[in-house]
């Protein structure tokens, strides 16, 4: 029985109707994620996976199945910025080589209370800086659909992982799109939700305004179902929303709007189309999925219409002068003094810091560190961060006043498939990849929930197998359950989330490292 | 040229919370090194800080006992620099809005000029932890410890408006202020343990200069002796400095007692960009009306209330009225004093609580000044105190027998003035018929000064009394003896 690209709700039915036990269901994955070549997981511990699983396959047979959580026993993978106690966190740092912490992030002790079993760590752009997953000291990670290419990132690991059958579901963490684009450039469904939904008790925090954990598997339902149980008040967040606990996945079977009907269940929703999302940058491959999601969503009922956010490219500067602001604060505490890397040639105080943090840190995250010491530096800070800062109230009165004309934004995740991994190490142009987050930066910054899922395939003008297109939905604050009904009445409608990637060594592809790497790519992006 | 002294304090006061200011981890002083360190305190990867409801409290409490303006909404900061005691490499304080703006504190000099000193701003900020450099044998020579017992203590920073214009002025105030913290309860006053600590910002200028000189700050005066003499050496030296035709450079001192100077830190060339920013991790901190009421209500009468009721309920000097409610156990001394006085026939009088006062202020004070003790651990409670007063004003002790009284009381041989006298006996000689005889003795013998005083020298009727008083072993009643004197001489 090949359970790995089952769905949540389909592996639930068969833990519970007992055709395999919850060992069995993690031990098929964790022998995928040992055979795995494509660099989704960081840190693997079979035996602990398996005591968890033992733990949760006796709930499965002693607890009564009404009132017992749907997520019993189902598998899990955490992105490696979120810190776990049993497994090693290093957010895909050198300076965090072998880390472990004390604690479970509050999430993690969440999905873990309702009996979800951690398979382990997932790759990631070390401390989430990123959008291809090549900025992890562990090595980069591939697109399944394409292993000469990128999974996206940050979250590239568990999206390549959920992707290739590696894991049912697994956590990410999104600042500008981390968890968006690489669910959208591996084919599954990702929601970041809105800004202090889930606890960042345990995110090992990058930029702390605008980080946000959340799900990534293969349907909505999935990610309502994990939704539901990551999310809600913690006190040990003071950024963390107090509000009452919610059912996430309430509208994926009451209707998503009044005038709703069997066949047009999203009669009445207006999805706004900015018309900036839709610009000369957008490539084609991804416009063309787009635009037929969107005719899928009008044939459900649903009425588009143009809405204005002016400044959906003011978002770029105004995020890469906040995120790296509060980034080289929140780093500093790695100093080498108490824990992580500590340089091994210090004769002074101020060797021990330079060289730790020179030897730990990569580049990316060095150069964030300057840009953000810069734009907090006394004399330049009226002009880069509280300019940035007013142009981020700006973009969320934009949202405001779009959200006046429509009920959910609705556009393109990234205007670019996933590219080739080579040709990016080779050009090395972090410019470019902080423009190819023009859609999910505006999110980010206004603090709403954005999810994206699969909407369709499009062809790499480069060459190579078709790859898949990501739909973004961005709704108003606490909206999340609306973006999970709508996204699961086109997924209804559609089968793009079930499509699965040729897997490695079957009829499919089949590659080795070296052949990846030796492997001609031209620049798709 | 004559110079004129312009000083500024910032006071940190550790306050008295159970736990941290942003983590549950206890505050409790000289637990062994890095015991009371929680993984927030440690700035391990993925904490975030939560704040002390009872720090916030602490810092109304201070708003409004200094009449200060409570901030609707204040916000917490990030102070950036890289040193070993301090984890996050940033201090969470209070920039750009503190919790406290404005406010006065009333001070009171020896001489009776009385003042009020305005404060700037009052905010809520992280204690860092220590750095040990000394005394860790276990450890490599060169070895530096770091313990961060002390890291996230709450403080409240203090700031004052550039008024002191002397070092007495500056002690004053900080008197006042730490007479102030420990009395609404926010602070346990601790000097030794570092719970009040003073930065002293000093500069000089010619008298009638309307501009401010360039100032130096003097970093962590623990006691109020070292604020004074660091004040006064710091400004000697930069007026030397400025006569002799340098320039002050605006850098931190350190002060040294040992050789009675202050001396050079890190000066302004050096000086961090703290690259201060909105702690992205906190929200606003929101006090409302009702919260700030809530506190209000809970606050004990003011130490400024009662000074103003003593001057005018009993004639009390200001300064006199300001040191006897220089702290709460000095006041609920008074207090205590005052109900022993009310339950006693006359009652509470002005003269008593005057004459109550002076003992407090003039034996009381030194026997505790040589011993180091606090008004709560005195030997000799208001009570005796009392009985000693009323012993003096019936007349049955002269004040110097009174004293001697004091004395035993104080070292614990008799429970009351009453049993000390009686068993002494020191009661007055009232009986004319005892004195008459010593004067009649004295007189015989000095028959010279007896003629001095007839010829106009007062001065020698007092030596006369004191030779009465010798023989009387003090226990005459000066008055009568002077009476008898002068009745026999001039008879």
């Amino acid at each position: 029985m090949d359970l790995r690209f089952s769905t949540l709700s389909e592996l639930r039915t068969a833990l519970d109707a007992g055709m395999v036990s919850a060992q069995e269901l993690a031990q098929d994955y964790l022998d995928a994620l040992e055979a795995d070549r494509l660099g989704v997981a960081l840190a693997l511990d079979p035996d602990r996976t398996q005591e968890q699983a033992r733990a949760a396959q006796r709930r499965i047979d002693t607890e009564p199945a009404e009132g017992r959580s749907p997520l019993v026993g189902l598998p899990i993978l955490h992105k490696d910025v979120i810190v776990t106690e049993g497994w090693p966190t290093t957010a895909g740092s050198k300076i965090l080589q072998n880390y472990r912490s004390p604690f479970d992030a509050e999430l993690v002790a969440r999905l873990a209370g309702q009996g979800m079993v951690c398979l382990g760590k997932s790759n990631c752009d070390e401390f989430a800086m990123g959008s291809a997953n090549l900025h992890s000291a562990y090595g980069v990670c591939r697109n399944p659909w394409d292993p000469t290419r990128i999974p996206g990132g940050s979250s590239g690991g568990s999206a390549a992982a959920v992707a290739a059958g590696l894991a049912p579901a697994a956590t990410g963490t999104d600042t500008g799109g981390s968890i968006r684009q690489p669910a959208a450039m591996c084919g599954i469904t990702g929601i970041k939700p809105s800004y202090g939904r889930i606890s960042r008790w345990g995110l090992v925090a990058y930029a702390s305004s605008l980080d946000q954990a959340g799900p990534m598997a293969r349907s909505a339902a999935d990610c309502a179902w994990l939704l539901t149980a990551m999310a809600g008040h913690d006190p040990k967040d003071s950024t963390s929303l107090d509000l009452p606990q919610e059912d996430f996945g309430r509208l994926l079977t009451e209707p998503v709007t009044p005038a709703a009907s069997p066949s047009q269940p999203l009669k009445g929703l207006r999805l706004g189309l900015p018309g900036q999302y839709f610009g000369p940058g957008l490539s084609e491959s991804v416009r063309g999925a787009v635009e037929a999601a969107l005719s899928v969503l009008r044939g459900l009922g649903a009425e588009c219409l143009e809405v204005d956010l002016p400044r959906t490219e003011l978002s770029i500067p105004a995020y890469y002068v906040i995120a790296p602001a509060e980034a080289s604060s929140n780093l500093s505490r790695f100093d080498g003094v108490r824990y992580g890397h500590r340089s091994a040639h210090a004769q002074d105080l101020q060797a021990l810091y330079r060289n730790s943090r020179a030897e730990g840190f990569g580049p990316e995250v060095r150069r964030r560190i300057l840009v953000g010491t810069f734009v907090l530096s006394h004399g330049y800070y009226d002009a880069y961060y509280l300019q940035a800062q007013k142009v981020r109230r700006l973009i969320a009165q934009d949202f405001q006043a779009a959200f006046a004309q429509c009920d959910l934004i609705v556009g393109p995740v990234s205007p670019s498939l996933a590219w080739p991994i080579e040709a990016s190490q080779r050009i090395n142009d972090p410019l470019a990849d902080y423009l190819a987050d023009i859609y999910t930066l505006s999110a980010s910054l206004a603090g709403l929930p954005g999810l994206s899922m699969p909407c369709g395939f499009g062809q790499p003008h480069s060459g190579g197998p078709d790859l898949p297109v990501g739909l973004q939905l961005i709704g108003p604050q606490f909206d999340e359950a609306r973006l999970l009904g709508v996204a699961h009445r086109f997924q209804q409608a559609t089968d793009w989330h079930r499509r699965c990637p040729p897997a490695p060594g079957s009829a499919g592809l089949s590659f080795t490292s070296e052949q990846v790497v030796a492997s001609p790519s031209k620049g798709a992006h | 040229m004559a110079w004129e002294l312009v000083i500024g304090l910032e006071t940190h006061v550790q306050l008295r919370t159970a736990s941290k200011m942003f983590s549950p981890a206890s505050t409790a002083f000289g637990a062994a090194p890095n015991t009371q360190a929680h993984p927030i305190d440690l700035a391990l990867p993925g904490v975030l800080p939560t704040p002390n409801k009872a720090a916030i409290e602490a810092a109304i409490r201070f708003g409004l006992a200094v009449q200060g303006q409570i901030a609707p909404r204040s916000v917490f900061a990030r102070k950036n620099y890289f040193y070993p005691d301090l984890p996050k490499g940033y201090q969470i304080s209070q920039f750009e809005i503190p919790v406290v703006s404005g406010g006065q504190l009333a001070i009171v000099l020896q001489d009776g000029t009385q003042g009020d000193i305005l404060l700037t701003r009052a905010h809520l900020e992280e204690d860092a932890g220590k750095s040990i450099h000394e005394g860790l044998a276990d450890f490599p020579q060169g070895s530096s410890g770091i313990d961060l017992n002390r890291a996230g203590t709450p403080l409240l920073e203090i700031v004052t408006e550039p008024v002191m214009r002397s070092a007495a002025e500056a002690v004053a105030y900080a008197k006042a202020l730490h007479g102030l913290v420990t009395w609404i309860g926010i602070c346990d006053g601790n000097l030794q343990e570092g719970s009040f600590r003073v930065d002293a910002n000093v500069s000089v200028r010619p008298v009638g200069s309307q501009t401010l000189g360039t100032r130096c700050e003097i970093k962590n005066l623990n006691s109020f002796r070292f604020l004074e003499r660091a004040i006064q050496v710091e400004a000697a030296r930069q007026v030397e400095l400025i006569e002799s035709g340098g320039t002050v450079r605006q850098e931190t001192r350190l002060f040294d007692p040992e050789r009675d100077e202050t001396r050079s830190m890190r000066s302004k060339e050096d000086a961090h960009d703290y690259r201060y920013f909105p702690d992205p991790d906190l929200p606003p901190l929101v006090i409302t009306q009702e919260q700030i009421d809530r506190v209000a209500a809970s606050m004990p009468a003011l130490p400024g209330e009662i000074r103003a009721r003593l001057m005018a309920d009993y004639g009390l000097s200001a300064y006199d009225a300001a040191t006897v409610t220089s702290s709460q156990p000095s006041y609920q001394y008074l207090a205590a004093g005052l109900s022993a006085l009310a339950s006693l026939q006359g009652g509470v009088t002005s003269d008593r609580v005057k004459a109550l006062v002076n003992w407090i202020m003039g034996e009381l004070a030194s026997a505790l000044n040589r011993e180091d003790s606090p008004i709560e651990a005195s030997r000799v409670s208001a009570a005796a105190l009392v009985g000693l007063v009323l012993r003096v004003e019936d007349g049955t002790i002269s004040h110097k027998i009174a004293r001697e009284v004091f004395g035993l009381l104080w070292e614990g041989s008799f429970p009351t003035a009453d049993a000390a006298i009686e068993a002494k006996g020191l009661r007055q000689i009232q009986d004319t018929g005892a004195i008459q005889a010593f004067v009649t003795e004295v007189l015989a013998a000095n028959p010279k000064m007896v003629d001095e005083y007839r010829a106009g020298k007062e001065k020698a009727l007092n030596a006369l009394v004191g030779q009465v008083m010798k023989r009387s072993a003090g226990k005459a009643n000066p008055q009568s003896v002077t009476d008898l004197l002068k009745a026999q001489i001039l008879g």
